[in-house]
């Protein structure tokens, strides 16, 4: 299998790495870019452990060929919190206790965070139908769903106040 | 594995013709999951998602094209395209999660030739048609002439879609698309059902297409279903006539998400629902999402 020379944006920087031609941008991200908080579950799609942002959509990075990524915008898990300080989302989830292995947490966080950056007032419907495509198999997704309906508040009430979230 | 993402139809129909072992994919939803179960792998993967017009989704004066690779959330997230197709647009966003359809497409979804794709039955019912690459230039057929059973499809070697042109309906028409899954989400249809109604002055049935999936070797049009409603009310009987004549056009299969003679009873009872729905959209009555509750109430 041969290997492709691959520069992209990740997380918001310039990277270039070299990865198998036929092999997924999970796998690269993992082990040529080194970014460990991109799970693999099912490896087919269904489970969303790997959902990744590519150009400000939410994908499953199991479902992309590594080469895809050439040119593209890429945020994974590491590049949610902002420095030292987590992103709202992480933030509810952690108060909210809404994780017990954390194996699928990373992809929950980036459906909820593409979610609320196109619907900032989601209902719980609405929430529930984002992240279908992320299996939690540990526990309930209650309090996943309540955690992110409290960022979204919480992101809200931010924006108004003109603080930065 | 080698990869190639060429920028214009003529490279990509070069690139599938240099090597018999080359695939084109689109959003690969499909194609990763194929190799990880066993299938083998192809020598040269030809990606047509840098090509313009393969995932562009254009409004025409008098048609819509759609990009064969354009992922199909463009089609649930545009409100000219939904609200002049909605059936099409819930069938679009059926098609698993949102990671899905940020990758999923039309052409992928007609190409990979299962008989339960959801977007078939909605594109039979628009009459959409293929515009179809090959060696020579490019060819349009209709969609109903892709598929030819599961898996399959009469594209030649090195052929592949480069959109899709679906004509925007006449006046006092409506589409609508269910399908039948256990589960509300991340299911495959054990039944769809696509249903374009047009309506006369009298409110009587002008035309119908109805079309079925998930309970033939592929998806297809029900004349007879059809012919039940042209030029009749739409009421109790004419409606039980559609669903006994969607009933008796399912040849399906037996498996573990439904039996033969569940997956015939239910495309009877879709047919009705999907009829009225699309009946009410065609007399401008606003209607909900109805994929989501399979038109239920």
């Amino acid at each position: 299998m041969s290997r492709t020379h691959i520069n992209c944006t990740i997380n918001g920087d310039q990277t270039d790495f070299l990865s198998e031609s036929g092999g997924s941008l999970l796998n690269a991200l993992r082990d040529d870019v080194g970014l460990m908080g991109v799970k693999e579950g099912c490896g087919t799609g269904d489970c969303g452990a790997c959902s990744v942002l590519m150009d400000d959509r939410v994908t499953c990075a199991c479902l992309i060929f590594a080469p895809e990524a050439e040119g593209r915008t890429i945020v994974t898990i590491e590049g949610l919190a902002n420095a030292d300080e987590l992103h709202p989302l992480q933030q509810c989830f952690l108060e909210g206790a809404a994780l017990q292995c954390g194996i699928c947490t990373p992809g929950f966080l980036m459906a909820a965070k593409a979610l609320l950056d196109k619907n900032p007032h989601p209902t719980e419907t609405e929430v529930r139908y984002a992240l279908a495509g992320n299996l939690c198999r540990c526990t309930g997704y209650d309090k996943i769903i309540r955690a992110v309906l409290d960022a979204a508040e919480g992101m809200r009430a931010s924006a108004q106040t003109g603080d930065a979230a | 594995m080698d990869y190639v993402a060429p920028t214009t139809i003529e490279d990509a129909v070069g690139a599938l013709s240099s090597t018999p072992e080359s695939r084109v994919f689109a959003g690969a939803t499909d194609l990763i999951p194929q190799i990880r179960s066993g299938r083998p792998e192809p020598g040269l993967l030809v990606d047509l998602k840098r090509i313009e017009r393969l995932t562009a989704v254009t409004e025409g004066a008098n048609a819509w094209t759609i990009g064969a690779a354009a992922p199909t959330s463009l089609l649930t997230e545009d409100p000219g395209f939904s609200n002049q197709f909605p059936g099409l647009s819930e069938a679009a966003g059926l098609i698993g999660s949102d990671q899905i359809q940020n990758r999923s497409s039309l052409g992928g979804n007609l190409c990979n030739a299962s008989p339960a794709a959801d977007s078939v039955p909605a594109m039979l019912v628009n009459e959409a048609r293929a515009v179809v690459a090959t060696a020579g230039g490019t060819r349009t057929v209709g969609v109903g002439e892709i598929a030819t059973g599961p898996g399959r499809t009469s594209l030649a070697p090195g052929e592949f879609i480069v959109e899709f042109e679906v004509d925007k309906p006449p006046a006092h028409s409506g589409d609508a698309y269910l399908r039948m899954t256990p589960r509300t989400e991340m299911d495959i249809a054990v039944v769809g059902v696509g249903v374009r109604i047009t309506l006369d002055a009298d409110g009587n049935c002008a035309e119908a297409r109805i079309a079925v999936g998930a309970v033939a070797p592929t998806a297809r049009r029900v004349a007879d279903a059809e012919a039940a409603l042209v030029g009749q009310p739409i009421n109790d009987d004419t409606l039980a006539a559609v669903a006994r004549a969607a009933s008796a056009a399912c040849d399906p299969i037996d498996d573990k998400r439904g039996t033969i003679a569940y997956r015939k009873q239910v495309t009877g009872v879709l047919a009705k629902r999907a009829v009225t729905i699309a009946a009410a959209r065609a007399a401008g009555e606003d209607t909900e999402n109805a994929a989501t509750t399979n038109g239920a109430h």
